[in-house]
This record gives C-alpha cells, sequence and structure tokens, in this order.
C-alpha cells in the first residue's frame, strides 16, 4: 500500500504577511513641480497589505508550488485540451514590438500586429473552411454567445421574426445553453440515439419555421464524431435554421475534416485549447468566430483586413474595419492580442502536415487510452473515438465508488483527475482527453494507476474514499466554503492603524 | 513539433487499438472531404519562427520607441520585474480553471488574495475572481442589475461618459432584450446631476465611470442618492490605480463597481488580455456572475480555498443560467495581486500621485499655448481632453513626425469634439518628454 507524506504547513495570506512601513516596489521621486491634491475627492485609508519585494517572491513562489499544471505533470481534463504550451509561444508574446503597443495607436504604427492578425485570420480560415474570422472573442464561451447573436441578427435582418427556438443535443457543451439564454432564445435539449449521434428523429420533431438554430459540439463531449452530421445541418437548413459549432474540439480536427464543409454555419475557435496558448489557471483564453459568407456581415468588429492592397514594392496596408452589419463589439479594443500572438506562432510552427499530425495523434492517444482501460471500466458509447472519450467511474459490485472517489486517488499518483460528471448524459462520467504531446511512457504510466485504482475500489476502497493522501491537501469542505461564505481576508486590526 | 512519439511507440499504440494505420482511426467519419489540402506553408523550427515573429514585432512602433500620451482606457505603466517572474511560472501559467481544490491551491489563495485586494481597493464587500475585460464587466453589471429586478425594471442609464467601447458592448449585449438603455443623449459637458435626472421608478441601473472617458473626477454621492431613492442600483466603473489616491467608490454608495484592471501591471499588448474587475455589496453576492472563490478547510484541518457559490453557473443552472460565463481571466487577476501586494498601501498611493502630479503639470504646460485650453474645467487623475486650435486628428498626424503618439482624437466620439485631443499623462512620462509634446504642439498648431 502507497506510502502517505504528511501535509505541508498553509501559507499565510498576503495580509497575514504584511508589516506596517513595508513595500515592494518603489517610484521615482516626481521631477515636476506638485499640483494642489483635491482634497474633497482624496481617500482617507487605503488598506492594501505591505510586504517587501522578496516576501512577495517567497508567497507566489510557494502558492505557485500548490498546483499542477501542465508543466508538472499529465492533465487529462476533458474537452480543455490540456496540451503543452510551447516556451517560445511565451518569448514571442512578450517581445516588446507586441507587448508595448497601445491598441488605439494609428494603423501605420502597428503594421505588424495588424498583419499577424490577419495572417491568423486567414489560417483559421483555411483549417476549418470558413469565409470570414471575427478574433474578437475573449473565450470559448464569449465566441458562443457571439455565434448565437449572429445568428439572431441574420433572421432578423431577413425580417423573420419567427425564430425563438434554440435546439442544443444533450452531448453539447455546459455553457450553449446559458449562451443561448442571454440571447432570449428558448432552449430545447435533443437526446442522443444510442450511438452517441444527435437522434435524428428527435431533431425533425423541432424543424419547423420557429428554428433559429441548433449548436452542435462536434466532435461531441462523448468524444464522438456524430455520424449524422450531414443529415443533421440539411434538417436545420431545410427549416431555415442555421448550424452553431463549438469549436472546443477542434483539437480532433486539424487537417482531418473541415466544419464549413458539414454544413455549420458558424463557429468558435479556442486558441487556448487546439493553439497551445496557455490556459492560465482560468484565463485569458481567445475565443476568434469564423462564419460562411452569408453571415460574414454580421460578425464582430473591428476584423483586420488589407484596405490598401500591396502595389509593386509597397507591401500590403493593413488596417480594421468593421462588417456592415455588425452586431457590434463584443469587448473593448480588438481582441485577446497576446493570446494570439501565441497561437499564430503556433500554427507556424506546426504548418499544414504538424496540424495534421498533431489531431491524429490527439485521436490515437485517446483510442490507445481507451482500448487500454476497456477491460477494467465501462466504456457505455464503445467505438473508435476521437481526441477523448469518456468512461463510467463506478462498478456495479462496489456502488459507494464513485467518480470523484477516483478522480481524488488519481492525484496521489501525481495525474490531474479528468473531466468528472460531464457529460450529463453518462453515469459517473470520466471524461478523458490525454493530447497529442503526451508520450507512451506517461499514457502507460496513468494506464497503470488507473488499474491500479480499479483493484482497489474492490479490495481497499476507504483508500479511495479518503484520497488523496500525497498532495498538500485533502479534500476540501465545500459545503462550509458555501455556508459561511468568506470571500475576503482583510488586515489584522493592529495592522490597518 | 510538439510531438514525443517514436515509429515504434505508434505501431504499438495502433496494435493495442486494433487498426493498422492512424488513417484508420478515421474511417468512420461521414462525409467525402476528408483530409482536406488547407493550402498552407509547411512547418518551421523554433529557430526560424522566432526569427519571423521577431520581424513582425519590430515592424511596429512601441510606446517605448515613442513618446507617448495615449490612453483612453489602455495606459502605458510600469509593471515591477517581479510580476512577470511569477506570472512566468508554469504552475500558474499552465494550470487551468482550479476545478480539483487539492491540488490548485495556488491559483485559488492567489485569486482569494485578489477578491480581497479588489474589495479593499474599491471599498465594497466582495469581489468576484475577474470578467474577461473593462467592457464586459460592465455589460455584466447591466446584466445583473437587469436580474436582481426580475426583468420589471427595464431601463439603463448609461453616462455618455462612459467609454465608447462600453458603452457599444453593452447595445451588444443586450440587443435581443427588451431593456431600453437611456443617458447617451444627454451632452458630454453635462454634470452628473442632468443624469439623475432622468432616473425614474424603471431605471434599473445608472452607470458611470470614475474617473470618466475625458478623465474628469466626480464625487457621484448625490447620484448614488438619487438612483437610490428610485430604487435603482449605480455601478461605477474605476480605473483601480486612480484609486491609489481617489475616493472609493464604496464611500459614496456604489452597488457595484467594475473596473479596467490593465493600469494595475499588465502590458498594453495591442488591447488584451486585460482584466475585468467586478465588486459587489455582500447583499448582491449571490446575483453576481463569475467565479467566486471562498475560504474553507480541508479533511486535514488545514485552511484552504474552493470555487465556491457554483449553484449560479451555468453548467448546473444550464439554460436558467443569466450570464455564461465559465473562466475569469486568471493570469491576469493573478498580476493585478502581484502588483497591489508589491506596491501596497504606500506604493499605490506614490504611482497614483505620481500620475496625477505629471498630467497636472503637462496641462498646465499645455493650457499656457495659444490656442490650447483645457476642455472640461472639473477635476482630473491622469488623463484630459484638450481642446486645440486645429483638428486632433491632424495635430496627430503632424505628432507623429515628432515620435509622439499624441492622444486619443476625440471627433472619433463626436464631430462636436473634433478639435479635442485626449492626453493620458503617467509615471513613464519623464518631464523632458513632457516638455517636448509642449513644444511640439506649439509648433505644429503655427503651420
Amino acid at each position: 500500500m502507497t506510502e502517505f507524506t504528511a501535509p505541508k504547513p498553509v501559507e499565510p495570506t498576503v495580509y497575514d504577511l504584511s508589516s506596517p512601513g513595508r513595500q515592494g516596489a518603489y517610484f521615482p521621486q516626481p521631477d515636476i513641480p506638485l499640483a494642489d491634491l483635491p482634497e474633497d475627492l482624496l481617500r482617507q485609508d487605503l488598506p492594501l497589505p505591505e510586504l517587501a519585494e522578496i516576501d512577495v517572491v517567497r508567497h507566489f513562489t510557494r502558492l505557485s508550488q500548490l498546483n499542477h499544471g501542465v508543466d508538472t505533470g499529465f492533465y487529462p481534463l476533458g474537452s480543455c485540451t490540456m496540451k503543452f504550451n510551447p516556451k517560445i509561444n511565451e518569448v514571442v508574446a512578450r517581445l516588446p514590438g507586441f507587448a508595448q503597443i497601445h491598441p488605439l495607436q494609428p494603423i501605420e504604427t502597428v503594421q505588424g500586429a495588424l498583419g499577424l492578425m490577419y495572417e491568423t485570420q486567414e489560417w483559421l480560415k483555411a483549417i476549418s473552411g470558413y469565409d470570414a474570422v471575427s478574433l474578437q472573442p475573449a473565450a470559448g464561451a464569449h465566441g458562443e454567445l457571439t455565434g448565437v447573436l449572429i445568428i439572431r441578427a441574420y433572421h432578423l435582418a431577413r425580417g423573420d421574426h419567427k425564430r425563438v427556438k434554440m435546439l442544443i443535443p444533450d452531448s453539447a457543451h455546459g455553457t450553449n445553453p446559458a449562451s443561448s439564454a442571454m440571447s432570449g432564445l428558448e432552449i430545447i435539449e435533443i437526446p442522443s440515439d444510442a450511438r452517441g449521434n444527435v437522434d435524428l428523429e428527435a431533431l425533425r420533431a423541432h424543424c419547423d419555421d420557429t428554428l433559429a438554430g441548433l449548436m452542435i459540439t462536434n466532435p461531441n463531449t462523448l468524444g464522438l464524431f456524430d455520424e449524422n452530421l450531414t443529415e443533421v445541418c440539411q434538417l436545420v437548413h431545410q427549416a431555415g435554421g442555421l448550424v452553431y459549432g463549438d469549436g472546443a474540439n477542434l483539437n480532433a480536427l486539424m487537417g482531418i475534416a473541415r466544419p464549413a464543409d458539414y454544413g455549420i454555419d458558424v463557429m468558435h475557435f479556442n486558441l487556448h485549447k487546439t493553439f497551445s496558448t496557455p490556459h492560465g489557471g482560468g484565463g485569458p483564453g481567445s475565443g476568434p468566430v469564423g462564419v460562411t459568407a452569408k453571415l460574414a456581415p454580421f460578425l464582430p468588429g473591428p476584423i483586420a483586413a488589407v484596405v490598401e492592397e500591396a502595389a509593386g514594392e509597397e507591401p500590403p496596408l493593413y488596417g480594421l474595419v468593421n462588417p456592415e452589419q455588425s452586431i457590434g463589439r463584443v469587448k473593448a479594443f480588438h481582441g485577446h492580442f497576446g493570446v494570439i500572438v501565441r497561437a499564430f506562432t503556433y500554427m507556424l510552427m506546426l504548418g499544414e502536415e504538424g496540424l495534421r499530425a498533431a489531431s491524429e495523434h490527439a485521436v490515437l492517444n485517446a483510442n490507445y487510452l481507451q482500448a487500454r482501460l476497456r477491460d477494467a471500466y465501462h466504456i457505455p458509447y464503445d467505438r473508435i473515438c476521437m481526441h477523448e472519450f469518456v468512461m463510467e467511474g463506478r462498478w456495479e459490485d462496489v456502488p459507494d465508488v464513485h467518480a470523484l472517489d477516483i478522480s481524488k486517488r488519481l492525484m496521489d499518483f501525481g495525474f490531474h483527475p479528468p473531466t468528472n460528471y460531464f457529460p450529463l448524459i453518462v453515469h459517473e462520467a470520466l471524461m478523458i482527453e490525454p493530447t497529442e504531446t503526451e508520450s507512451k511512457e506517461t499514457l502507460d504510466a496513468f494506464v497503470e494507476a488507473l488499474l491500479q485504482i480499479a483493484e482497489e475500489a474492490h479490495t481497499q476502497p476507504e483508500v479511495l474514499k479518503t484520497a488523496p493522501h500525497n498532495t498538500p491537501f485533502g479534500r476540501l469542505d465545500e459545503v462550509k466554503a458555501a455556508r459561511d461564505l468568506v470571500l475576503c481576508c482583510w488586515l489584522p486590526e493592529s495592522a490597518s492603524a | 513539433m510538439f510531438l514525443p512519439h517514436t515509429d515504434a511507440d505508434r505501431e504499438a499504440m495502433l496494435r493495442a487499438i486494433g487498426v493498422k494505420r492512424m488513417e484508420d482511426l478515421f474511417k468512420n467519419l461521414p462525409g467525402d472531404h476528408l483530409f482536406p489540402e488547407l493550402g498552407l506553408p509547411p512547418g518551421m523550427t523554433e529557430m526560424e519562427a522566432r526569427a519571423e515573429l521577431q520581424g513582425i514585432a519590430e515592424a511596429n512602433e512601441t510606446v517605448a520607441e515613442m513618446v507617448s500620451f495615449l490612453g483612453a482606457g489602455a495606459y502605458h505603466h510600469y509593471s515591477p520585474a517581479t510580476v512577470d517572474a511569477i506570472l512566468s511560472r508554469g504552475e500558474f501559467y499552465t494550470a487551468y480553471t482550479p476545478y480539483q481544490p487539492e491540488i490548485s491551491q495556488g491559483t485559488l489563495q492567489a485569486i482569494f488574495e485578489y477578491q480581497s485586494m479588489i474589495a479593499s481597493l474599491t471599498g465594497m464587500d466582495v469581489s468576484n475572481a475577474s470578467h474577461y475585460d473593462g467592457a464586459t464587466a460592465v455589460a455584466e453589471a447591466v446584466n445583473m442589475a437587469y436580474h436582481h429586478f426580475r426583468g420589471k425594471r427595464k431601463k439603463i442609464v448609461l453616462s455618455p461618459a462612459l467609454h465608447p467601447h462600453y458603452r457599444e458592448t453593452v447595445h451588444t449585449y443586450t440587443r435581443d432584450s427588451d431593456y431600453q438603455i437611456v443617458g447617451e443623449e444627454i451632452a458630454f459637458e453635462a454634470a452628473p446631476s442632468e443624469l439623475a435626472s432622468i432616473i425614474d421608478m424603471d431605471t434599473a441601473l445608472v452607470v458611470v465611470q470614475y474617473p470618466d472617458f475625458f478623465g474628469r473626477v466626480f464625487d457621484f454621492s448625490e447620484l448614488a442618492s438619487a438612483a437610490h431613492q428610485a430604487g435603482a442600483l449605480i455601478a461605477v466603473h474605476v480605473n483601480p490605480l486612480a484609486l491609489g489616491l481617489l475616493k472609493p467608490p464604496g464611500e459614496f454608495g456604489a452597488d457595484i463597481v467594475t473596473g479596467e484592471g490593465q493600469p494595475l501591471g499588465i502590458p498594453l499588448s495591442y488591447g488584451g488580455p486585460y482584466l475585468g474587475i467586478f465588486a459587489t455589496r455582500e447583499k448582491y453576492v449571490r446575483k453576481m456572475a463569475g467565479r467566486l472563490v471562498g475560504e474553507t478547510v480541508d479533511s486535514r484541518g488545514q485552511r484552504g480555498y474552493v470555487l465556491t457559490l457554483s449553484t449560479r453557473e451555468q453548467h448546473i443552472r444550464r439554460e436558467r443560467a443569466t450570464s455564461n460565463i465559465c473562466t475569469n481571466q486568471g493570469l491576469m487577476a493573478l498580476a493585478a495581486a502581484v502588483y497591489l501586494s508589491l506596491l501596497g498601501k504606500n506604493g499605490l498611493r506614490q504611482v497614483a500621485e505620481l500620475n496625477y502630479h505629471k498630467a497636472h503639470y503637462a496641462a498646465t504646460q499645455i493650457a499656457a499655448l495659444p490656442g490650447f485650453e483645457l476642455a472640461f474645467d472639473a477635476p482630473f487623475f491622469n488623463e484630459f481632453a484638450l481642446r486645440c486650435p486645429l483638428p486632433a486628428a491632424e495635430i496627430n498626424e503632424q505628432l507623429l513626425d515628432y515620435d509622439i503618439l499624441g492622444g486619443y482624437d476625440l471627433g472619433q466620439v463626436s464631430a462636436d469634439l473634433s478639435h479635442c485631443l485626449l492626453v493620458a499623462v503617467t509615471e513613464m512620462n519623464s518631464r523632458e518628454e513632457i516638455d517636448y509634446f509642449v513644444s511640439a504642439l506649439a509648433e505644429v498648431s503655427h503651420d
């Protein structure tokens, strides 16, 4: 049985570490005459902590060591594509020519940035088959909202006011319904059939002239490519609706199949998943949206464009344009440029063949794990998967053991757990996405851990129920957090005087 | 690129799966357009990519190479080296949303400290873990107020002095809803009291900016009272750096404080990623969208942190959720937390005062030039609107010859302001730069 290590001490907060009179960063003395301060507008007290620089560095370094990241270990979090984040991306995004340019500079002074945005749009168009791309949305869910607003705007621009229904398969991403609800649409859930595809009969029943569209995640959250995708899009189109594609799972498709070729009208990309930009502990992401030609006028602007064609020796002049029927901007400025730089660097390094190889190996790795785990865990939709698959974290003969226990126990082996309890259509779901950047050795070690856990579930389930043991923290009391609701810490009374 | 697989690995793996070739993994995909030619160039090594990107970066002129007085919602500030050193730690930037708190305490505690410092800075009770940027934070405030009144109050009063991008974002977010957005028709010169006159019993929210888009600083106490008397909420959008010096909105009755956190150590980066600040009163905490970290204990009795109140979130309530926010702006919130920890109460006051004094020095010098005057007479922080003898666009174009980024041409907001330049001065502008700017303005206005 495993040796368990003792817990590390709790890290104090920056407020705990504060001592009046300390300071970790200084600014020069004014080199200009001082002006009068507006006395009646000044704040009397600024209750921020006071720390020396070394204390700040050590505090946040110690905090970082309490985290699991892609850099520290395997992170097979389904539908999140936790692939390797190349270090060169970080170097490039910090070049002064990218990090120190202001979003409102005259276009003549930022031709490099605008050209990079333009090229990124072109690459994304080539990969997906779309006719136009806006880089503005800040994240996947933001791209979804953008896509739904575009679908609404399209119908309304045609004087088609009846379309109030959005169909969402039960295998779609969790944020899809909320994105549609924000746009005032009525949500109808469409079940999956026995093979994990959209149930065509159920879909047909809702395809009428009140249909705004369908939001599909493909490959879906079961990790399966919908075998009826062409028919699904046709049915929606015949009813006058549009198809939204959640591109979170595009990592399975680069160079293999283009969403636009199947009839998906609008799709968001997750640069922080498919295109290797880091997840940052939960953002910043980037969620560009691609559309077919008929939806291009509705994209949020500004979009990078060639505003003066190249002539002779003169390179083209890039600028920013707003589509004529644009839904309007969805955030300030032009999108998460720093993230876009990283994604562009990645695409440039992979090139046409590298992109396809990335997707092929993502699918290879997922199928390898599925094949090796099939005997020990139940896989409810068992066929060749794409970049991820879903298995059940339960056994009928040990009903007290849950997917959550398996996840917590995996941490003892140095692995981040898979996505838990999603999709909702699988009991005790464990959604596993290894990504292409993991080696066979890592996958084998992960399999060995899961096989050992399957055995422990039957022989010593307490080890699972009380896991994790080797992590700096044990299971946290989420009920207490919600009940007592402590959302801030403050300076101790004595220190704030 | 980035693939660890050897030929032997691939073979063994395909065999374990029970297929012969890689293509077999895709043979059940529908459609007749598999493996399309994308028409993209071949890949390149890191060495080549770095050279390529270096070339693209050098095709941009940076605010450091030029003399910049451009602000309008994004500011050139100094970020201590420690901020980026911490952000560059792989344990932070290669992690995702802290779904598994046992191995995510670094991210969780950092967010908790961020929430705490933002609450301190704004004078509010609670802050969330952040939104995408200032614009979307404002849009979420509008959503929150609308749902707070269950759609029964439909009027949203937007100050005409709210950043035009934020106003536009609010319009985009609400385009398919029955919100009634008013206030933008009021003249830019108007005092806050004019906004008070359009608040009524149908008003859900009043949104103002502090300092406003034109740099002006107003005390919104009376406006807040007017909003509260009508039963409405008031949201104040802030530049957090200004709060190192100015009275926090919590003191004059704000119900919601949103902000653009970019000035807190985050690089300009051509407009993003930035940081959307969102704080509110304790009584509204359950109405607030976005991630939230709370304190708790673990099974060993240690203090720890978790994402909390997640029943508000879309993955549980799905179609009943009023916001689809899934992540926060984690790494940017970390940047702000490190920045605020480093500067602390004295450093933040110091840099805020430095901004104030430099901007006032510049304003005084420029206003003494013939033909130039301040467009408004309200107090300001580090940005002010200048009325010029020539159209601002012309002045800016000529200033480029001096390698000066002159400021934001307010003619882009309104034709009435075509002679107005919005000038931002920060701690990055030396006296020498300001004097150079003043002499350049004197020259270009003579031409």
